[in-house]
């Protein structure tokens, strides 16, 4: 606690990392370009080739950005929800937060074509499809609250997550049934999950929700603390908990939800990656670990996108099989864990 | 020190955890010198009263000295950060409870009656005029029970604390306490432990046919 000094080293090590990370992570990708070119053009040097150079400024690099801007923010989310609901294993996807945010999407993007002559809402723009999936999520996050208030139980909290993320599911059904192909097919590929084709104007976009949702954070950080300890103590500690709730809860939403609207549903990165956070940084204190979960989500997003993107060839896999494949694994062995149910 | 006691069921623990502003009051006044319960804001409560409750705590991924820690919180700047009156309130509550052998552990690790030592050295570092304790000793061998117990009374003697705490050991609150209140379905008694056996209190606790008090050694016999 008192001795921050010891922090200094992992988070130099996770600094390093992650700009490597990054560096890979623009070097690698359909078309294969030579390191030392790459780097050239990083830093502003003439490169030998002009197309190679607008395939790192406008595809690579935003690219990047997306990936660390959404890892990052999806982790925190995921960090918050554990500390809300005291749960190890809440996430924005398990508790269907991401359920919510798809309902919202898939309400305004095939919605749309059902009541198009009633609203005339038809323009499906980045703004309009992030505040969509924001309510969607919000829906959701709030009814998970309220259950959570009821259960006590880890179990059952998650079972009924996992009943609202398919009665979301069954909404997007039905409105996929009465929906055109295009605008199906249009739903389908942003639920995919994807952290390309994000244009520098919606990054700046995504960069100030997830900047809103971190301040937030940072400002709920000894709250945060306190509910370690469960409400009854917390209150006993002099935290306001109606305030302290509902600020966590907007953090979370505008996190989960607004990571959602751009990238689609990402699966498992905002449940694992505080765990795996955990395992380096022995504490339980927010001051560290939500700056650290911010890094290391930023680096396990680019690690899982380097392999989306399977350097060299032309086929992209979808983010979300990635992601489910290095996120499953850690639910499994949370739940293997002799000491489980510790967060 | 003042001891609650009675029989199961009779509201020991929901008087202590309304008194502490854990659950709401149903009827009547709560005043914290002078002033309502309700006036009180959570952080000024905070560092009025602290409590040692039953329930357990969310993460027992905790250090020690990180839940110790925690009892600052009240007096803490806007991100918790420990200043050295803090640093040195924790060590001092460390040392009373005597934890500095286990102060690095995970509460994990811990067993039932180190942990409930841990929140007393937490409900310590709080620094309140009042602690309230639900059961502070019932993981704890008799040994540790008379431990606590005294330290406590010690604390409350040394610096003028109010400490309150619900128990089923009703010997040894007779023998520890200075003041005891006896919970009863119609009746509540409340004074020193030997005024409350001339009254012939602990007498009316059990059926008569189970079990007696004998006056004289202060303690219960089974019939």
């Amino acid at each position: 606690m008192n001795d921050h000094k010891k922090y200094k080293v992992p988070f130099t090590v996770l600094g390093i990392v992650l700009l490597l990370c990054f560096v890979i992570n623009i070097s690698l990708g359909s078309v294969s370009i030579p390191f030392s070119d790459t780097m050239k053009i990083i830093f502003g040097a003439e490169a030998t080739n002009n197309s190679w150079k607008y395939i790192i400024w406008n595809y690579r690099v935003p690219k990047a950005f997306a990936a660390i801007l959404i890892g990052s923010g999806l982790s925190l989310s995921g960090l918050l929800m554990q500390t809300l609901f005291r749960n190890p294993l809440a996430g924005p996807f398990v508790l269907g937060i991401s359920s919510g945010a798809s309902l919202g999407a898939a309400i305004l993007i095939m919605g749309s074509s059902l009541m198009g002559s009633l609203f005339s809402f038809s323009f499906i723009n980045d703004i309009s499809l992030a505040i969509a999936s924001s309510i969607g999520s919000f829906l959701v996050l709030l009814a998970v609250v309220v259950v959570a208030a009821r259960v006590k139980d880890t179990m059952a909290l998650l079972i009924i997550g996992l009943m609202f993320g398919s009665i979301t599911g069954a909404l997007v059904s039905v409105l996929s049934y009465f929906t055109n192909a295009e605008k199906l097919q249009q739903y389908i590929y942003w639920s995919f999950g994807s952290v390309g084709n994000l244009s520098w104007n919606q990054l700046l976009m995504l960069l100030i929700i997830i900047l809103i949702g971190t301040l937030i954070s940072v400002l709920c950080i000894k709250p945060l603390n306190a509910f370690l300890l469960g409400e009854n103590y917390a209150r006993s500690l002099g935290v306001n908990l109606k305030n302290s709730r509902f600020f966590i809860i907007i953090a979370t939403g505008l996190l989960a939800g607004g990571i959602t609207a751009f990238a689609g549903p990402i699966a498992f990165i905002g449940l694992a990656v505080p765990h795996l956070t955990r395992q380096i940084f022995n504490t339980t204190d927010h001051r560290i670990l939500l700056p650290a979960v911010l890094v290391y989500g930023a680096i396990l997003m680019l690690l899982c996108d380097t392999i989306a993107q399977m350097p060299n060839s032309s086929s992209v896999l979808p983010i979300n099989a990635i992601t489910s494949i290095i996120g499953a694994p850690v639910v499994i062995w949370l739940l293997l864990r002799k000491r489980k149910m510790i967060f | 020190m003042t001891a609650i006691v009675g029989i199961n069921g009779i509201g020991k623990s929901t008087l202590l955890r309304t008194l502490g502003k854990v659950q709401p009051q149903l009827s009547g006044k709560i005043l914290v010198n002078k002033k309502p319960l309700e006036h009180y804001t959570p952080l000024a409560l905070a560092s009025e009263i602290s409590v040692v409750l039953t329930e357990p705590i969310a993460s027992k991924n905790l250090t020690v000295l990180e839940l110790i820690s925690l009892g600052r919180q009240p007096y803490t700047n806007w991100i918790g950060s420990l200043d050295e009156e803090d640093k040195h309130k924790i060590r001092a509550a460390i040392s009373m409870v005597q934890l500095e052998p286990l102060q690095h552990k995970k509460c994990y690790e811990l067993s039932d009656g180190q942990l409930q030592k841990v929140m007393v050295a937490r409900a310590l570092a709080q620094d309140t005029s009042i602690i309230l304790l639900d059961e502070p000793t019932s993981h704890l061998d008799l040994y540790h029970k008379v431990h606590i117990l005294k330290l406590l009374k010690h604390i409350a003697h040394e610096t003028k604390k109010t400490i309150l705490y619900t128990t089923h050991e009703i010997e040894i609150a007779i023998q520890l306490c200075d003041k005891m209140l006896i919970l009863e379905k119609d009746r509540s008694s409340f004074g020193e432990p030997c005024e409350l056996i001339r009254q012939q209190s602990f007498e009316r606790l059990f059926p008569s046919d189970t079990i007696t008090f004998d006056p004289i050694s202060g303690s219960f016999k089974i019939i």
